[in-house]
């Protein structure tokens, strides 16, 4: 039987000792190719998970896995089939889209890399942008060029932190559909962290609900909706960020009765 | 290093020299200080080597055997300063770029993040001082290659000091983030009066010159004017040199390591760059 794509257990993360934990026993296991969703306001927990889930930042207590490989002990071998993307982390402006997708083909070891890019390119519209120096793009082909970076190595576990941060309705519309059909196609496993509810409940089928570094609730975003009550995911999300949780709870057991 | 890890490395170099191939201002910097340390340097040579021997009726060749000695000393001191600029301007480069989390996320390695830098160090040492080297001969008729063999050795212990200097230089950064990126262009320039590049040890008070001697540089100056001055090559100097660059090495690949962890203890990663 297959390991889970991640399997994160009693995971800690505290950055200085008289603060509060940014990371508080987290645990789950998300199955191979599955689409999870990380939601939570600022400051839940969500990028120190997803960072400890990359191995950039090294937990004060608990273990990670991905693919199977320890992240304390292996985490090259797994980085060699997983990928990340974050409109927080720019690619070099001065070089062209293509440099920048050949400069991580060899990074991750791509065989056969120029043709590896030419299909991306063609798959993501970016053919006539291969020359350009990815400085002068618009924020739409960043993201698309980004996602490009993010599927070079043919990724199995793919992190996406905020993927349609900063883009038009279109334009984020047309990457979610390129992701569900990714997803679709390749098999491979997402763990999604966003603030945008609508785009979560679409592509995830399952959801973490972070609050102050704890899940704080779990489930795909029907079974949320519907213990919640609630109409979409936003309200949901306002439930559990201003504590209305157990009133929104109360209110429905009482309704119930 | 095997086939994957060297496609890494050479991912690396990649990156940096398309950056090079799409931005002249930086190649155009590669050269600038080199060239201009020539050139200043020459003149003075040119200016002092005339009056010493007017004055001294007629020494033109101890006078141009001292200018020699200057002159091979700016050089290879050169080759020190842009073997350390050249590792660790090119990380800040990632930092800068705010790259540093991608590259960080990918399965390169530390080390061969470092093996990278110094292929780019050396990239940027022969396109920095090469011209440099050139217009001391057609200037000034100074061969730095009149030597002979002995510059091989030179020149590597003088490389490797320099990369064991960015190791400290990338370690600070690594704890104090781009805050610290002055150090890239000051901390090696700092070491020249105890560097022994242009003088002897034996004219530093006696309490600097072990200081002194603890640098790989100061042997190799020593062994650079034993060569041009006494035609002998100072092999003690020489294995002083590379003694003192292994062990400088090991120090500061040791920091660097503790540096790196602790920045993944931190999460500095991410935002070293801020």
């Amino acid at each position: 039987m297959l390991s889970p794509a991640i399997l994160v257990e009693a995971l800690n993360k505290r950055y200085r000792n008289d603060a509060p934990p940014a990371v508080s026993d987290l645990s789950f296991a998300m199955p191979r190719g599955a689409t999870w969703g990380l939601l939570g306001g600022n400051g839940a927990g969500k990028t120190t998970t997803i960072a400890m889930l990359l191995g950039l930042l090294v937990p004060t207590s608990g273990r990670v896995e991905a693919l199977g490989h320890d992240m304390a002990r292996d985490r090259f071998a797994a980085l060699a089939r997983m990928n990340f993307s974050s409109p927080y982390l720019a690619l070099p402006s001065r070089l062209t889209v293509g440099e920048n997708l050949r400069v991580y083909g060899h990074l991750y070891g791509v065989p056969r890399a120029e043709k590896r890019i030419a299909e991306l390119a063609e798959q993501l519209q970016l053919s006539d942008l291969l020359d350009r120096p990815a400085g002068q793009l618009s924020a739409g082909q960043k993201t698309r060029v980004a996602l490009a970076k993010s599927l070079v190595n043919r990724p199995e576990l793919l992190l996406l932190d905020e993927p349609t941060a900063s883009l038009d309705p279109d334009t984020g519309d047309w990457v979610r559909t390129w992701l569900e059909r990714y997803r679709a196609e390749s098999g491979c496993s997402i763990l999604l962290a966003s603030h945008n509810m609508a785009e979560v409940e679409r592509l995830c089928g399952h959801v973490l609900m972070l609050k102050e570094g704890r899940v704080v609730d779990q489930g795909s975003p029907a079974a949320l909706l519907q213990r919640y009550g609630r109409d979409d995911l936003e309200e949901v999300f306002l439930d559990i960020a201003r504590g209305r949780a157990s009133a929104a709870a109360a209110a429905r057991d009482s309704v119930s009765a | 290093m095997r086939g994957g890890a060297l496609r890494r490395v050479w991912g690396l170099v990649y990156r940096h020299l398309a950056l090079y191939r799409r931005s002249w201002p930086r190649l155009l910097e590669l050269m600038y200080w080199p060239v201009l340390q020539m050139l200043v340097w020459g003149f003075v040579t040119s200016y002092v080597g005339g009056a010493v021997s007017g004055a001294a009726g007629g020494v033109a060749g101890a006078a141009s055997v001292a200018a020699g000695v200057l002159l091979g000393g700016v050089l290879l001191w050169e080759v020190a300063l842009r073997s350390q600029m050249g590792f660790s301007i090119s990380f800040l480069e990632e930092v800068w770029s705010r790259n540093l989390g991608h590259i960080f996320v990918s399965p390169l390695r530390p080390r061969e993040l470092v093996a990278g830098l110094a292929v780019m160090s050396v990239v940027r040492v022969l396109v920095g001082v090469l011209p440099a080297v050139g217009l001391a001969w057609v200037l000034y008729h100074f061969g730095l290659f009149s030597m002979g063999p002995v510059l091989v050795p030179f020149v590597a212990a003088l490389l490797l000091m320099g990369w064991a200097v960015s190791l400290g230089v990338v370690s600070l950064i690594l704890r104090y983030g781009a805050g610290a990126e002055a150090l890239a262009w000051s901390i090696l320039m700092g070491l020249t009066p105890i560097a022994a590049v242009f003088y002897p040890v034996s004219v530093l008070p006696a309490w600097l010159q072990p200081m002194s001697l603890a640098l790989p540089a100061a042997h190799v100056f020593e062994g650079m004017r034993a060569a041009l001055l006494e035609g002998r090559v100072a092999w003690d100097h020489m294995a002083a040199a590379f003694a003192l660059d292994a062990f400088w090495l090991a120090a500061m690949a040791w920091v660097f390591m503790r540096q790196f962890q602790a920045a993944r203890v931190r999460g500095a990663l991410l935002n070293i760059g801020e």
